[in-house]
């Protein structure tokens, strides 16, 4: 009898959250309303920021500076990168990605919204749906957030007017429906006076819907995570090459998609070399049977040769092996590109050489248009066409987040200068 | 066999040994940190499960400051005798006796100096990634700080030149003479630690747990009495009883006062507790509003 539990595809236990907005539309009240009902906020924080906003000729406790993390940012007065904060419910336990609002902004929000469930978008009650609301809707539709929340926020400066919310809803809806946004809750709220973010409040009652935290605790991310096609980038090949372990070959990674049962029969990408699966071993012992996001280590019945890189998938639902696709790419590096360079891509656990082929377009973030441009600058997000030296195993990003995304890497500086989105290969559907 | 969803825990379980991988297929000579405390404890669960039945692709190292709570070293070396792995230590010592490291006197903190021994292994052993567990929760700065997070050849952090970190495909690319500190455990809490060595049965030093101690009472803290710190003018000893929360530099790890001896009397008052872990426990983070911070870009963990 082994120890081990089955563990379900119910997946209940965390779910990570991106805030879009500027400080002017109450994103850190927000922030802080949720950390500070939700008892998240200690005292000695509590302290420290009373003290600093002391400091600073202010009164009561500004709740933005808890997000405001280093000596370099409050000198300046301002919010450099993505921040990360931690609270935790009965129910869920929260990870919020906390990005800026300025003009870095394109590239702090798809890095925030990279590993996101969902995005709080945040609308100021008085201003209605803004260019800035449209941008960051654009940027959680191009990033793929399976989750979307439009919080009408400053209720209270516009009486509470049911109204003023309807019409918000109905402008940022029309816009949503362009951008194949799915999913996308509307909520009344305060931030300030607390009304509907955690708890209900007394002036609200003509909305019938969840408060954001019972949406937070609630919303159902299982199927964030492709669940029908198993892909299983190996990440590391284990050969102890022990007495007793003489000839044991684990192949080691993370299921990234769908899932493996002992015996399925599987194909080895890019060779296409075929096997059946031995055994599925976690630390605690083998198991039946196996999904994503566990990380495992596979056997397989036949002696192959199987490096870092390849993937393994089900015999019948194999991915696109390719050496020329076409991406989204949001150009993080103030170095533009250049065509005539090789740069690197890692995929999965690939890494491989790469040129940029053609700048079909790039796309303005505030209005959707398509523009023909021959250079691109940081935090710009075009449409390209690129050419890989050795084939990359890969999905299309809207079919399958985790194996159509990838960072392409400068050789020289060795900086992360793009994160790019796989598009469908042409002629497929 | 019982259902169990899949828990935060199983999430952030597997999120850190997929990072454990990256580093052991990409860079080329890593080493794992240990200390002997909770969350390096983890780490090395966490590699177990990323690396067995095979053995740990990286030796472990210990910087060693010589002021560390005598418990805390007899618990490192058992668990490295039990796990059959190579441990490296580098001490502090060292450094003072080569001129690397002056300090004031005998019994100051010697926190901020680990990085200047730490630094010199680096360059002994030609590191190129050290996996650490640091976690973002722990302080303003570290919330901002990267799962891999790059460090020049001085060994400093620059926060506003941080690489982008997409998804989960990690930049593992270094120059010689630079490095990685690699955190795997960034995205837990404190009380997921205690979790997850609730759930994994992991033992720990005994000064977690409460126990009898001798004390003085010191600007904000406890600290406690030992040959590093003596009562001054004025200040009375008292026999209290005690947990630490950290495992650091005995000169400047205050514990705090707690009657939680097993592990889920831990986990109950962490759940309820209202003082952050290095509020509560570092003088040295105290110092300033931004102590982390600076010591990082010195070259700290």
């Amino acid at each position: 009898m082994s120890a081990i539990e089955k563990i379900s595809l119910d997946q209940t236990g965390l779910l990570r959250f991106i805030t879009a907005g500027s400080v002017d539309d109450g994103k850190s009240t927000l922030i802080g309303r949720l950390l500070h009902d939700s008892k998240s906020i200690f005292e000695d924080q509590l302290t420290s920021i009373t003290n600093t906003t002391r400091k600073r000729g202010a009164e009561g406790v500004d709740l933005s500076l808890l997000t405001d993390g280093l000596q370099a940012e409050r000198e300046q007065g301002i919010t450099i990168d993505v921040a990360y904060r931690y609270f935790a419910t009965p129910k869920r336990k929260f990870i919020i990605a906390d990005t800026p609002g300025h003009e870095q902004y394109t590239r702090n929000m798809v890095t925030g919204a990279s590993t996101a469930n969902l995005a709080i978008i945040l609308i100021d009650a008085r201003k209605g749906v803004l260019t800035q609301s449209r941008r960051h809707a654009y940027l959680a539709s191009l990033v793929g957030i399976p989750h979307l929340v439009v919080a009408v926020n400053k209720m209270d400066l516009v009486d509470y007017s049911r109204a003023v919310f309807e019409k918000i809803c109905s402008d940022f809806s029309a816009f949503a429906e362009k951008l194949n946004l799915r999913n996308i809750a509307y909520i009344p709220m305060s931030a300030l006076n607390g009304d509907m973010v955690v708890e209900r409040g007394d002036h609200l009652n003509w909305y019938q819907g969840a408060t954001l935290m019972d949406l937070l605790e609630t919303v159902s991310i299982e199927d964030d995570i492709n669940r029908e096609d198993f892909r299983f980038p190996v990440q590391w090949v284990c050969r102890p090459q022990t007495k007793e372990l003489h000839d044991f070959r684990g192949y080691m990674g993370r299921i990234e998609s769908g899932s493996v049962r002992t015996g399925d029969a599987v194909t080895v990408l890019p060779s296409g070399l075929s096997s059946r699966i031995k055994e599925i071993l976690v630390y605690e012992g083998p198991v039946d049977e196996a999904f994503a996001p566990q990380s495992v280590t596979l056997t397989i019945e036949d002696h192959l040769d199987i490096s870092r890189g390849d993937m393994l998938v089900k015999i019948g639902d194999t991915p696109q092996v390719t050496k020329a696709f076409d991406a989204m790419l949001c150009w993080l590096s103030e170095q533009p590109p250049d065509l005539n360079r090789k740069y690197l891509i890692k995929q999965t656990a690939r890494v491989v050489k790469s040129v940029i082929s053609r700048i079909d377009y790039r796309v303005d973030v505030n209005t959707m248009a398509q523009e023909a441009v021959n250079a691109l600058k940081m935090n710009d997000i075009a449409h390209v066409g690129l050419k890989v030296q050795l084939p990359l195993v890969c999905d299309d990003y809207a079919g399958n987040r985790a194996t159509g995304c990838f960072i392409i890497i400068d050789e020289s500086s060795n900086n992360t200068v793009a994160a790019g989105m796989i598009l469908p290969a042409e002629g497929s559907a | 066999m019982s259902n169990h969803p899949f828990s935060h825990l199983d999430a952030l379980e597997s999120e850190a040994i997929h990072i454990m991988r990256e580093v052991a297929a990409e860079c080329a000579n890593p080493v794992l940190l240990f200390s002997g405390g909770k969350d390096s404890i983890v780490l090395l669960r966490l590699a177990e499960k990323a690396f067995r039945p095979g053995r740990f692709p990286f030796p472990l190292m210990h910087i060693d400051t010589e002021h560390n709570f005598p418990e805390v070293i007899a618990f490192r070396d058992h668990r490295v005798k039990e796990l059959g792995e190579r441990l490296i230590v580098r001490s502090m010592e060292d450094s003072i006796k080569k001129g690397r490291v002056v300090l004031r006197s005998e019994t100051q903190s010697r926190n901020a100096f680990q990085s200047v021994t730490l630094l010199d292994a680096i360059a002994e052993f030609k590191f190129d990634a050290c996996i650490g567990g640091a976690r973002r929760d722990e302080e303003k700065a570290r919330a901002k700080e990267r799962i891999f997070s790059f460090r020049d050849e001085f060994g400093q952090w620059d926060p506003k030149n941080q690489r982008p970190e997409l998804w989960d495909i990690y930049n593992t690319r270094t120059h010689p003479g630079e490095n990685i500190r690699v955190f795997p455990i960034s995205n837990w809490t404190e009380l997921d630690v205690w979790e997850y060595i609730a759930r994994e049965k992991l033992e720990v030093p005994e000064i977690y747990f409460a126990h009898t101690r001798e004390v003085i009472r010191r600007a904000a803290g406890l600290l406690p009495v030992s040959h590093l710190v003596q009562p001054q003018a004025g200040e009375k000893v008292e026999r209290i009883v005690v947990r630490f929360r950290t495992v650091g530099d005995m000169s400047c790890t205050c514990p705090v006062e707690s009657d939680a001896a097993t592990v889920e009397e831990i986990i109950a008052e962490t759940a309820m507790t209202r003082i952050t872990e290095r509020g509560a426990t570092r003088m040295d983070d105290q110092t300033s509003e931004a102590s982390m911070e600076l010591r990082k870009k010195e070259g700290y963990f």
